[in-house]
This record gives structure tokens, C-alpha cells and sequence, in this order.
């Protein structure tokens, strides 16, 4: 079989299962082209050599029956991996090798899968371009120059230059789905509490959860009933009954209501956007199901909102980074020297901007006029979610205010970046599950996305009306292999 | 309002991040624009909204009282950047 | 309540200053294991040996709490008859020090699980009540180890994630002795309750201390200075007594006190000021998004409630009652779980007067000299009631007693055969003691005269030799009541 690494992720479970591919034979398709893909700069960390002997180990002694058997995986680099570096896109963690394994990660061993190697990332997940990475910028296989979309822009560019069949990223306020969107993907932000955080370097923890990136719905589906576990390592990990999202997913959506909040028509939103919407809302009804408009009155306040609450935990969540227990270290006349230079070295921009912002809105005096704020306004956008739930089942939103853009276009004016997560933010701060489904392309030809929001613990609904739109909208996307020479 | 270059080096001071004059005036004016983009929030009434912490409705749980993790010095202190095999080393700490 | 007397003041040229003290003590809650992880809590482990990737702050590790530290937490609450929260929260103290691996101290700020409360003091002239304001529960940092190296500071995270109470009186102390009193009444409650082992040498209750002046009879209170982690009563008696002075001073000098944090020099004995921490003193406290609200219920509540034995307050109570003791001695015996145990278990077969002297007088006396505790008495409490029923059956004397008593110290013998071998049975024979007396007159024959002659005083003189002849076995009552008829 010569086209292993174009097949999807069920095709090559299914192929493996039959026993017409080993395991062997697929990780080497994934980790040949990988090896020719170098100038994507995806991986911060390769682990070819053992993921080819690992392959070789499960051919020698085959588990058929598990979900992920012997299916090569790259991941995300803010995942922890037991004995193989994880920098979380930093300087700061460069030469850090964890003893112990995220939770994530090892619900997909167990499964049966192999990893070949850690993807780039925004620093500590801290950006919508990938550009933010000590690691350097990733391109996006659509075209040469263009941004993959952040934080999981490794995976992005991973999953849809077909290096990986399929991955995880990790979404604080749009990381996967952005990505996803900017790449042609598919990128599911699970609800809060439905994946473990334990063991995945953490940004903002009120808003972090892992969640899978795939080619298409259906193999999102399998990933995510992998990935999703209750864990009592995880005091935020939620205990509900889990569906098995693969097995249960169906086209049938008749019926279903999916509401069209008018708050998303923002000012300035390219006509490319708002004709997919359209395009997306008459998909929807060719499905069957009804279209509602809704209000979401809070939506414009969710973007400042976020950029109160997660640097405010970010703040926190990266004080431990002081050259003490492990990563860099910078060296220093006495202690409080040694922190600020090995904070001031270790860290990059992006996460020294947000790590003040959150300083400055916790600190003596501003707690109540930002965080406190922001706290009140991040329940009345929940309250405006649990408001539309009573009317529809869904939401229909674009899943970003335009397509990808240039390498280097956004790096000197951080709201501008920041203004990308404007549709995808407002279900982290609701702690929501979203998925990001590629419905078309704009002018340039770059893909664009739409984004399906569903209820708490409704994952397998938004699956299942997503998976419905994938046939009908039938997206494909162009990619050339420009960067294999 | 307006960050200055006093409120950086102060909350720099807090979080432990060297900043010279330079980055300073950086910093000063990227927060000022973000603080723009944030300030929106004042045009909503929130006197009698109850805070949000946690969108995870649910309890804490509690854990039993047992010892599971065992002796991990080795492991522990095997990625510190400075050790001598019993403890974290740092440069001394000055009161 | 006349006050006058004890009342603690200081004179500087006109003026009388009161001390206003509040503690915030560190309790170590008694628990297997830390406060949000699995590690061992035991006390002298070889450095670093008890310390998780949570404890160490490992990148993605995440906190879970463990609920006995929560229920010990509750149960101190309750012996410090107070307010128990049904809903708390956990927060995040932050700033940066070597030992505090994650960077944030996980505390309880605006929501702690215990409200308030209050301790009752038996001071020499009468009771007084010291309010608690709240008790909360957070993480112990590890320890930094500076002297070691010259150049570097050694660091040590056994201790990082330990669950701690820190509970915060009321600023209603007046006295280094009134400070002394409240934390050995603390220690004894949580002892009582088995929360906290109390041991100050190892670390497991400590305090910072507030201190302020003002002139007596003013309302207001001064600014207060807080000298940080004190960890002898000694110390805490000294620093305030040096920080009031040093307060009182400034006053007098028309200088202002600065709201400031200070450090006892156990060397100097003196406090000074840490200004290099002040800068740092921002501690953004916000709610840990790791965490969730803690919440428990009114069984939780009750069940825990039903697991609280007799506490010293009512225990005194109950000792005045039922063995008519004085309050000062129910006082001393209800001050530790362990003694309260031991004298009742030496009143069950003995006589409640005699055991109240004997335990306070010479058992303590004997302990105290050679530094043990009661729980290490030689003298167990069986034997101390045999001891005292062979005084009250009259087979031996007070006198021979403290002779067996000594014998006992050396080693827990049965006091019946201390008496047996060492043939110090009491003579109580009327028969034999007139003979013995009979004789002692025979041999003094002058003074016999002398007495019938009027010279009273001789009686003692006559007791003295019976009781020497008798090698001091003799019933002294009843050398007393022949004497007087031969006489």
C-alpha cells in the first residue's frame, strides 16, 4: 500500500486489524514523511527511532482488540511524557524530561498507540500562531509562510500534512479549534472536566482541556472516547457517563434545533465569513435540522474577560518556572537575581506580557476592578449559554474572523492576535465542548472553519451534527507537498 | 488609564522578571493597548452578579489519607539544574 | 475579676502602656499523609525523601485533598467552639522563595473552613476568654538551609505540603504570660483531640505574633508589628516583651512604630526588621482554579462531632464535681490528655485526696527532675494507687511512703513488696508500741519529770525517740495516744 500516510485514522485501524498493515509498516510511512517534512518545523522533539521499535514490539506480540493498535501518534508538547523531553514550546523547560506520563497521553498507549514525537506549540500555549515557540515558527502545509494557527499549531500543520494520522492538542481559549480552522482540520474542545489536566502543562487551569485533532469527525470521534476519563489525580475531573463517541456517532440530526447567535456577526468580519456561515446554516437545514436565532447578549466582553482570567492563572500557574527544581537555569548574584534572570532568559515575550497582565490584575488594589470583574462577566456569558440551551440543542458560529494569515503579520500588535479567538473564547470561559469543522476556502484558497457548540457533556451531539455537515459540505482540502523537495 | 513605567517595574519586581528601560517601555505600551481592549468591561453592571470560578459543577473531592508516593529523591532531584544528590542547591538567599 | 495585680503594663516616664497581643499559631495537622498529596509526613527523614512531583511543583502535577486533614481541621474547630464553614475555599498565596516550590502557598483567604471561636484561660485570678477569629488550612512550606555552604542555601521540600491549621486569635492577650497560658491551653485541646501533636521542638506548632502598645485606659489600638515564625514559648515570652519596649520607645521618642514584619534573634534577643521582604508583600491572593469549593455537610459535621472525647473545659468541670478537687488542681490535672488519664486511672482504686497530693506533689517534682514526661512516669498508675491505699490502711507512713516512692522511680516495683522485702510495715500493734515507749521512758527518766512537771514541750522529744527506736515504723497516731497516757 503505497498511500498509508493519506489514509485516515480508521482506515489504518481497520487495515491493521485485518493484519494487511503492520504496525511497523505505518509507522515508518508516518515517520518517512516526517523526516521529509522537516521544513514544517513541526516536531520540537523527535522520537522516531524508539516509535520504530515499538511498532516492531506490538507487531511481535499484536493487540487487536484495543482501539489504537500500534497506530504511530505525535502529540502536543505541553503533554508530559515519561523519558522524553517536554518543553511546552519554552526555553525555559529545554532540557526537561518528565519520569511520569499525563494522563492524556496514557489513555492512548493503553490503547494501543506508539508515539514518534512531541509537536510544536506556542510557548506554554500562549499564542493563535505558533509564532511565540522558542522552537520557532511552523508552517502551515496550505501554504508556504502561513501560520498553522495557535497554540496547537504543530498539531495542525501535523495532522493536515498527513505526518501524524491524528493528535491532541490543548485549548485554553481557541488553541485547537483555531488551528484546526487555519489548517482544514478537525479540532474538538471537549467540556471542561471531561479530560484529565493531570500531567499537561498547564496555562489556565479554569479554562485548559485536551482534546483531539483529527482529518475527519469520525476519527475526532474515536480519539476523544480514548482520551476522555474520569481521574481522581484531577480534582476538576468531572464523573459522567461517557459516551462511545465513535460507535454512537450518526448522521441523523433531524430534528435537531441549532441556534445562530446574532452577537457573532461582528463589525469588520470579512463577507468570506459570514457567506460560510450562511453556507453552514443551509447545510444544517439540508441535514434536517431547525435553525434558531438566539442572543448571546454578553459575547463582545468574553475576549477581554479572558484576557483577565487566564493571565491572572498564568501568573500563578508559571511561578514555579524559578531555576530551582529542574528546566533553565540563568546564574545569579544571590536568589532574587537568580529568578529574574532566569525568568527575564527563560521565558519569552508573549508569556512575559501575560504573565504582568496577570500580575498586575490580581495585585493590591486592581483585584476587584479586573479579576473580580472578570469573574462576575464570565457568569453572565455562562448564564447567556444555559439561556440558549433552553431553546436549541447547538450553536453554529464561524470559528475564526478570518483565515490564516502571514508569517510575521501580527506579531507587533498583540490585540490584533488576540482579536482571532473572538468566536472560540467565549466557550472556554462556559467551559463548553466545541468542535471546528473545515467548510470551505476564502479567495486565497485557505480553508476556513465552522464551529458547532454544544451543551455540557453533549460532545457526542455536536459529533454527531457535525459529522452530519462533513458529508454535505464534502470539504477537501489543497494541499500540494510544496515543502518535499 | 495608563500604565507607567513605575507600575511595570513594580509588578516586575513581583513576578520576577528582570526589565531594563527598554522592555519597560515596551511592555508600557502593549499593556496600555491591551488594558484599552479590557477596559469595555466597565460598561457592564455586575453589583449583584455572583463570581465564577469554576464552570466544573461539581464537589471537591476528598481523598483518603494514605501514603502512596514513595522515596523519589533520585527522580526528583534528577532534573535540577544544580544539586549535591540531597538537596536543591540555589545561591544563597540573602534576608 | 480583680485585675489589678497581674496586670501586665509598661512604665515609661508618666505614661503606663498595655500590650495587645494576637497570635496566629501553625498548627501541624496529624495526618499519614500531606494536605494535596500522597507523601509521608514523618518527622527527621533524610532530606528531600518525602517529596512528590506535586509537593516539588513538577509542570501538569495538580492538588487532590486529603480528607482527614479536612476532618481534623473540623474537629479543631469544634474544640475551639467555633463556627464551622460549610463552604470554603482554597486560595493561592503567592510569592517566590526557594522553598516554596510552586511559586503560591495553597491557603484559605477570604473563606476559611472555621469560623469563630474561643478559648477559655485559667489565669491565677479568674477566667478570661480569648476569641479566635478563624482557623484555616494551607501547606507548610519546605526548608532552606543556609548555613551549610558558604555560598549557596541548601534546600529541603520534607516538609513542603504538610497540612497546617493556622489559627488566628483575637488581639485579646494582654501578657507574655497570658501568651503562654492560651498556647498551652491550644496545645492541650488539639492534643486532646489528637489534631496536633503539639511538638514544639519539632516544628509542629509555631506563631507569629502580633504585637502593639497603647497607653492604658485609649480604645485604639497602636500599630502592630508581626514577629514571624516564633517556636518556643520562651521565645514568643521574649519577643514581645523586647518588641513592647522597643514600641514603647519609639513612642516616648516621638517617633511613629511602622506597620512592619519582624524576626526574633534567638541569639541577641531582640526583633528586627525583615525589610527585604516588604516589597514582596503583595500576595495576590485569588481562588485556586486547580481546586474546587470545599464543601461538607451536616453529617459530615455531626458524625465528626460524635467523635469528640470530654475536652480539658469540661473535664475540670467534671473533675471538680465528681472528686470535689479544687480548680486549681483540676486545672493541673486536666492541662494534658495524658495526665488527666493517669490520675483517673489512679482514683479508681484510691483514695482521690491522697492520689491529688501525691500526683501533684511528689510524682511531679520527681518527673520534673528527671525530664519526663508523665507518659514516661516509671511509676505506673496501678502501682501509684497501691501505694497510696498501704497509707491509708495505715501499713506504712507518709514518711516511709516517700522512702518506697523513691524506690518505685527507680523502677516500677509493686509497693507491697518494696514494704515486704525491706520489712517497712507500719508497728501498729498497741501491745509492741507500749513496750517500746515504756522503755524510752525507762531511759528517760529526767525529762518524764520534767514533763509531768509542765515542761509540755518535751512531748515531741518523746515522739522523736519512739520513732527513732521504732526505725521510724512506729504509727505515729498511736505512739501519740499511748505517750500521753504513760506520760
Amino acid at each position: 500500500m503505497s498511500d498509508i500516510t493519506k489514509q485516515t485514522l480508521s482506515e489504518l485501524v481497520n487495515n491493521i486489524k485485518e493484519k494487511k498493515l503492520s504496525s511497523l509498516e505505518v509507522t515508518k510511512a508516518f515517520v518517512d514523511r516526517s523526516e521529509k517534512s522537516k521544513e514544517l518545523n513541526t516536531y520540537i522533539t523527535e522520537d522516531f527511532s524508539n516509535a520504530l521499535e515499538n511498532a516492531k514490539k506490538f507487531d511481535d506480540n499484536p493487540k487487536l482488540d484495543l482501539k489504537l493498535p500500534g497506530i504511530p501518534m505525535a502529540v502536543k508538547d505541553l503533554f508530559c511524557t515519561a523519558n522524553v523531553r517536554t518543553t511546552a514550546g519554552s526555553k525555559i523547560l529545554n532540557n526537561f524530561v518528565p519520569t511520569y506520563e499525563s494522563t492524556v497521553t496514557q489513555n492512548i498507549w493503553n490503547e494501543g498507540a506508539i508515539l514518534i514525537g512531541k509537536l510544536n506549540c506556542d510557548e506554554f500555549a500562549m499564542g493563535s500562531s505558533n509564532e511565540t515557540s522558542f522552537f520557532g515558527n511552523v508552517q502551515n502545509p496550505i501554504d508556504k509562510n502561513l501560520v498553522p494557527g495557535g497554540s496547537s499549531g504543530g498539531s495542525s500543520s501535523a495532522v493536515a500534512a498527513q505526518l501524524t494520522p491524528i493528535t491532541i492538542g490543548t485549548d485554553t481559549g481557541g488553541s485547537i479549534r483555531q488551528p484546526a480552522s487555519f489548517t482544514g482540520t478537525v479540532g474538538l474542545k471537549p467540556t471542561y472536566g471531561s479530560c484529565s489536566r493531570y500531567g499537561i502543562v498547564a496555562f489556565a487551569s479554569s479554562l485548559d482541556q485536551a482534546g483531539p485533532m483529527a482529518q475527519n469527525v469520525q476519527d475526532c470521534a474515536l480519539l476523544q472516547e480514548v482520551i476522555s476519563s474520569y481521574d481522581q489525580k484531577d480534582s476538576t475531573s468531572i464523573d459522567f457517563k461517557r459516551n462511545q463517541y465513535s460507535k454512537e456517532l450518526t448522521k441523523d440530526i433531524k430534528g435537531k434545533k441549532i441556534g445562530i447567535p446574532k452577537e457573532y456577526r461582528v463589525d469588520g468580519m470579512p463577507k468570506e465569513i459570514d457567506d460560510l456561515w450562511q453556507k453552514g446554516i443551509e447545510y444544517a437545514k439540508d441535514c434536517g435540522a431547525e435553525i434558531i436565532d438566539i442572543s448571546l447578549p454578553h459575547t463582545n466582553y468574553a475576549l477581554p474577560t479572558y484576557y483577565i482570567v487566564a493571565p491572572a492563572e498564568a501568573s500563578s500557574n508559571l511561578a514555579r518556572y524559578d531555576g530551582v527544581k529542574y528546566g533553565f537555569r540563568a546564574d545569579g548574584e544571590n536568589l532574587i537575581d537568580m529568578y529574574e534572570k532566569t525568568r527575564s532568559e527563560g521565558f519569552g515575550a508573549e508569556v512575559q506580557r501575560r504573565i504582568m497582565i496577570g500580575t498586575y490584575v490580581l495585585s493590591s488594589g486592581y483585584y476587584d476592578a479586573y479579576y473580580l470583574k472578570a469573574q462576575k462577566v464570565r457568569k453572565l456569558i455562562k448564564n447567556d449559554f444555559d439561556e440558549a440551551y433552553k431553546k436549541v440543542d447547538a450553536i453554529l458560529t464561524p470559528s475564526t474572523p478570518s483565515s490564516a494569515f502571514k508569517i510575521g503579520e501580527k506579531t507587533n500588535d498583540p490585540v490584533s492576535m488576540y482579536l482571532n479567538d473572538i468566536f472560540t473564547v467565549p466557550v472556554n470561559l462556559a467551559g463548553l465542548p466545541g468542535i471546528s469543522i473545515p467548510a470551505g476556502h476564502d479567495s486565497k484558497g485557505y480553508p476556513l472553519g465552522l464551529q458547532i457548540i454544544g451543551k455540557a457533556f453533549d460532545e457526542q451531539n455536536i459529533l454527531n451534527i457535525a459529522y452530519a455537515m462533513e458529508e454535505k459540505i464534502d470539504f477537501k482540502n489543497k494541499i500540494t507537498d510544496w515543502w518535499i523537495k | 488609564m495608563s500604565i507607567d513605567l513605575k507600575t511595570i517595574k513594580h509588578i516586575s519586581k513581583l513576578s520576577r522578571i528582570s526589565v531594563d528601560e527598554k522592555k519597560a517601555e515596551k511592555l508600557a505600551s502593549d499593556l496600555n493597548s491591551i488594558f484599552d481592549f479590557i477596559e469595555k468591561l466597565n460598561e457592564l453592571k455586575t453589583e449583584n452578579v455572583e463570581p465564577l470560578t469554576s464552570v466544573a459543577e461539581t464537589t471537591l473531592k476528598l481523598r483518603p489519607d494514605e501514603v502512596k508516593s514513595k522515596n523519589l529523591r533520585e527522580q526528583i532531584i534528577k532534573n535540577s539544574p544544580k544539586d549535591n544528590e540531597d538537596y536543591f542547591v540555589v545561591p544563597k538567599v540573602i534576608e | 475579676m480583680s485585675k489589678e495585680k497581674s496586670e501586665y503594663l509598661i512604665n515609661r516616664n508618666e505614661n503606663q502602656y498595655e500590650v495587645v497581643i494576637g497570635l496566629e499559631v501553625h498548627a501541624q495537622v496529624l495526618s499519614q499523609s500531606k494536605l494535596f498529596s500522597t507523601s509521608a509526613t514523618k518527622f527527621g527523614a533524610e532530606p528531600n525523601t518525602q517529596v512528590s512531583l506535586v509537593d516539588a511543583a513538577f509542570p501538569g502535577m495538580l492538588p487532590v485533598i486529603n480528607e482527614f486533614c479536612v476532618k481534623q481541621a473540623i474537629k479543631t474547630g469544634i474544640g475551639l467552639k467555633a463556627k464551622i464553614n460549610k463552604r470554603s475555599v482554597f486560595d493561592r498565596k503567592n510569592y517566590f522563595y526557594a522553598d516554596l516550590p510552586q511559586g503560591y502557598q495553597i491557603s484559605q483567604f477570604k473563606d476559611p473552613i472555621v469560623g469563630e471561636g474561643k478559648v477559655i484561660l485559667d489565669m491565677p485570678d479568674g477566667q478570661k476568654d480569648v476569641g479566635i477569629e478563624r482557623l484555616h488550612l494551607e501547606q507548610d512550606a519546605g526548608k532552606s538551609i543556609h548555613d551549610l555552604d558558604p555560598k549557596n542555601t541548601f534546600v529541603d521540600l520534607n516538609r513542603s505540603g504538610v497540612a497546617l491549621m493556622e489559627i488566628v486569635s483575637k488581639p485579646d492577650l494582654r501578657s507574655p504570660e497570658e501568651v503562654n497560658v492560651y498556647i498551652k491551653k491550644l496545645r492541650s485541646i488539639m492534643r486532646y483531640l489528637g489534631t496536633c501533636d503539639g511538638n514544639m521542638q519539632e516544628g509542629s506548632l509555631r506563631a507569629d505574633v502580633n504585637v502593639s502598645v497603647r497607653k492604658k485606659g485609649t480604645e485604639e489600638f497602636g500599630t502592630r508589628c508581626e514577629i514571624k515564625n516564633v517556636n518556643s514559648i520562651k521565645f514568643m515570652q521574649m519577643a514581645i516583651e523586647y518588641e513592647a519596649n522597643r514600641q514603647v520607645d519609639l513612642i516616648e521618642d516621638g517617633q511613629s512604630v511602622d506597620q512592619e514584619t519582624r524576626l526574633f534573634d534567638t541569639k541577641k534577643n531582640e526583633t528586627r526588621s525583615m525589610r527585604s521582604k516588604e516589597d514582596a508583600h503583595d500576595y495576590r491572593y485569588f481562588p485556586d482554579p486547580d481546586l474546587l469549593p470545599l464543601e461538607v455537610s451536616d453529617e459530615f459535621i455531626n458524625q465528626l462531632q460524635s467523635e469528640i472525647p470530654e475536652l480539658p473545659d469540661e473535664k475540670k468541670k467534671r473533675f471538680i464535681d465528681q472528686f470535689k478537687l479544687t480548680p486549681y488542681e483540676a486545672n493541673i490535672m486536666v492541662s494534658d490528655i495524658e495526665t488527666s488519664k493517669y490520675f483517673e486511672d489512679v482514683v479508681k482504686k484510691s483514695d482521690v485526696k491522697l492520689a491529688t497530693n501525691w500526683i501533684i506533689g511528689e510524682l511531679f517534682a520527681a518527673l520534673n527532675e528527671k525530664n519526663l514526661e508523665i507518659t514516661d512516669s516509671p511509676i505506673s498508675a496501678g502501682n501509684l494507687s497501691k501505694l497510696i491505699n498501704l497509707i491509708k490502711d495505715g501499713t506504712i507512713s507518709g514518711k516511709i511512703a516517700k522512702t518506697v516512692f523513691e524506690q518505685m522511680m527507680e523502677g516500677d516495683k509493686d509497693p507491697k513488696k518494696i514494704v515486704e522485702e525491706k520489712g517497712l510495715k507500719q508497728e501498729s500493734d498497741p501491745k509492741a508500741l507500749e513496750a517500746l515507749i515504756d522503755k524510752v521512758i525507762d531511759n528517760n527518766r529526767d525529762k518524764a519529770t520534767e514533763y509531768k512537771s509542765g515542761k509540755v514541750k518535751l512531748f515531741g522529744f518523746f515522739v522523736g525517740q519512739v520513732m527513732k527506736v521504732s526505725g521510724g515504723k512506729a504509727n505515729p497516731q498511736l505512739v501519740n495516744e499511748i505517750l500521753k497516757k504513760k506520760l
